[in-house]
């Protein structure tokens, strides 16, 4: 395509003789301002909205509310509190030293919340991998009425994730058609392992479908006759998923798995409605809605904390799972087309 | 692709035996296979859209019935749901979506524009950056944003107020509409801009008229993905907003029934369909673009 060349190559390429050194650089230039003032909208607005608020809160996080002093019975109005917020979350810490919060408490809640959004993160994403992968393999394959495939695929996709969540929390009800389907009468928004099946459930229901058509995309760029190649030299179906499909897909899965295990890490409005957290099934957003209500300095520490994690998890990602996220978007693009 | 295809011939070396007649034998059965995983893959996602349709219809009565069809059919489900005599506004609910959503899909796709024009068409240093940044905020927590939106909100007066529901969707929708028109703008016909350049067009000018007609349809997907993504958003809503501008969203989720603690099932499910209908038909037209532009920008639903 030549279209893609002339971009790479860029204004300067087309038309101007890149002889004369000093023109090519003012023209350079003017590009640059050109663009400062097509991008700057984009980058002001995302300053109001997202840095504007994370530096607020970062720097609250070190303050405490403004309140009465448990231990001078005076008012204070807030005032630089150290890491007493982040000692508040990680060593649950509400003012008597570690593990001084009580059972039932927020500040005691953190590593359940913690344990249980890891715990959805990697059992659901795993699920919704494995799912996905087989779905586009089939949808890969050439056969009457792809259309409705796609549309039923987009199905899931389409709905909120709030009536998702009400849909499922009426499928998962005690008279519900799961345990009439499964002849069981568990209560799945009650304790132990159901309420955490019900959400990964619902969730991997929601999600595998929008894997499975990054996965598919991945897969259509995968030159035919790579795969024809390895059949004339007698390597079965298998060998040829395992030494061909997987290795050419796995930029496009390695994309799909960190988009998913971000979005599943801040996940909040599926078991909020869902289980409304019954049966420890808080994650670490849900548990920062609650604190607001309760401190907002505590509140914001969690917050920070809360960043920090998906932070982490996609430094991770990128750096040492070759989830190359800008260069990805190139044999993408293309299928769009 | 000839290095790529090099390494498969190796790996298939190793493995030769008599595969070339197993993976004739086999095509029937493949294909029987695949239409298995056809079917079950429709059911995956249309069967419990399929149950909050039949639930919708059913009598209040007869909630729990098991029966795969809708018995005892009813359209009070749907009365119920834009009833207000419990409360509950979901009429006005639907009215806030559209508008929050048109908004936000409004100002993501222009100023998106613009951003992602600058992206794909011109060469500037500190892209990559800019790149990098879009996507990080793309990838951002948003409950990060609650406590310090929440408190400025509160001092500003802007607590149960349309724009305090929008701007922070924007920031939701803004780094995936400049990918998605990124990925679709990479892939335009950037020859004709320079032509109208040559026959007297000012760069704006050659924007307008030729590039912006020929990135109509990018411009569309993008704007339905947004649109989604808006009518989608449910914690920032649920703790910004109040009655008077609160989403679908939030008011399906906070549906109270006849009486305290009873659970209106079937309303709810009605409710569901209501928001969800509109999105399906639009899926269902669409399915082809949405695809295009899902996998084109990546990025979150």
């Amino acid at each position: 395509m030549s279209s893609t060349s002339g971009v790479a190559t860029g204004e300067y390429a087309q038309g101007e003789p890149p002889l004369d050194p000093g023109r090519r650089k003012s023209l350079h230039d003017g590009s640059g301002r050109r663009a400062a003032l097509l991008i700057g909208p984009t980058i002001l607005l995302l300053a109001i909205v997202i840095l504007y608020p994370i530096v607020t809160a970062v720097s609250q996080s070190f303050t405490q509310d403004a309140g009465l002093d448990p231990s001078t019975g005076m008012f204070v109005e807030g005032g630089f509190a150290g890491i007493a917020n982040y000692r508040l979350w990680l060593l649950q810490d509400c003012g008597g030293g570690a593990f001084s919060c009580p059972p039932g408490t927020l500040g005691s809640q953190f590593w359940t919340a913690t344990g249980v959004t890891f715990l959805f993160t990697v059992v659901a994403v795993t699920l919704e991998t494995v799912l996905g992968l087989i779905f586009a393999l089939v949808m890969h394959r050439k056969f009457k009425g792809r259309a409705i495939l796609r549309a039923s695929v987009l199905v899931p996709w389409a709905i909120p994730t709030a009536v998702t969540a009400k849909l499922w929390y009426f499928i998962f009800a005690y008279d519900g058609i799961a345990n009439r389907v499964l002849g069981t009468e568990i209560l799945w928004t009650g304790d132990g392992w159901a309420p955490k099946a019900a959400i990964i459930i619902a969730d991997t229901w929601k999600t595998a479908p929008f894997m499975a058509l990054l996965i598919l995309a991945g897969l259509q760029v995968i030159d035919e006759g790579v795969y024809e190649a390895a059949k004339m030299d007698g390597a079965g179906a298998w060998k040829r998923f395992v030494f061909i499909t997987l290795p050419l897909v796995r930029p496009a899965l390695m994309v799909a798995v960190l988009f998913r295990t971000l979005d599943t890490l801040r996940m909040y409005d599926l078991p909020k409605i869902l289980t409304g957290g019954a049966g420890d099934t808080s994650t670490l957003s849900m548990l920062v809605v609650d604190q607001v209500r309760s401190g907002f300095h505590a509140a914001s520490a969690l917050s920070t904390i809360t960043f920090l994690i998906v932070f982490l998890v996609a430094f991770i990602f990128i750096k040492f799972l070759g989830a190359n996220v800008t260069e990805q978007r190139a044999p993408k693009a293309r299928k769009a087309a | 692709m000839a290095t790529a295809s090099s390494t498969a011939t190796r790996s298939g070396k190793n493995y030769t035996s008599s595969g070339v007649e197993i993976v004739q034998r086999r095509r029937p059965l493949a294909t029987t296979l695949t239409y298995v995983g056809v079917v079950l893959i429709c059911l995956w996602g249309l069967l419990p859209f399929y149950w909050m349709i039949v639930t919708s219809f059913r009598d209040v009565g007869y909630t729990f019935d098991s029966t795969p069809w809708p018995t005892h059919v009813t359209l009070d489900n749907y009365a119920t749901a834009f009833s207000t005599e419990r409360g509950n506004h979901f009429g006005r609910a639907l009215l806030n979506s559209l508008v929050i959503g048109a908004a936000t899909t409004a100002v993501g796709i222009v100023v998106g524009v613009f951003a992602a024009y600058a992206l794909a068409r011109l060469q500037f240093k500190g892209k990559f950056y800019v790149l990098g940044i879009i996507l990080g905020a793309s990838m951002f927590p948003g409950v990060a944003l609650v406590t310090p939106l929440f408190q400025l909100f509160t001092d500003i007066g802007w607590l149960n107020t349309y724009q305090a529901l929008i701007i922070p969707n924007i920031s939701f929708v803004l780094p995936l509409t400049v990918y998605t028109l990124t990925a679709f703008f990479t892939e335009m016909p950037w020859e004709l801009e320079e032509s109208a350049r040559m026959d007297g067009c000012t760069p704006g000018q050659a924007f307008v008229k030729v590039i912006l007609p020929l990135a109509a349809p990018g411009i569309f997907t993008t704007a339905i993905l947004a649109f989604t993504a808006a009518w989608n958003e449910f914690l920032l809503a649920s703790q910004l907003g109040g009655d008077r501008v609160q989403p679908v969203t939030v008011a399906i989720a906070s549906f109270t029934g006849a009486q305290p603690h009873q659970e209106p099932y079937t309303a709810v499910m009605a409710a569901g369909t209501i928001v969800t209908v509109p999105l399906i038909v639009m899926v269902l037209v669409f399915q082809r673009r949405i695809v295009s532009g899902l996998t084109a920008g990546g990025v979150k639903s």
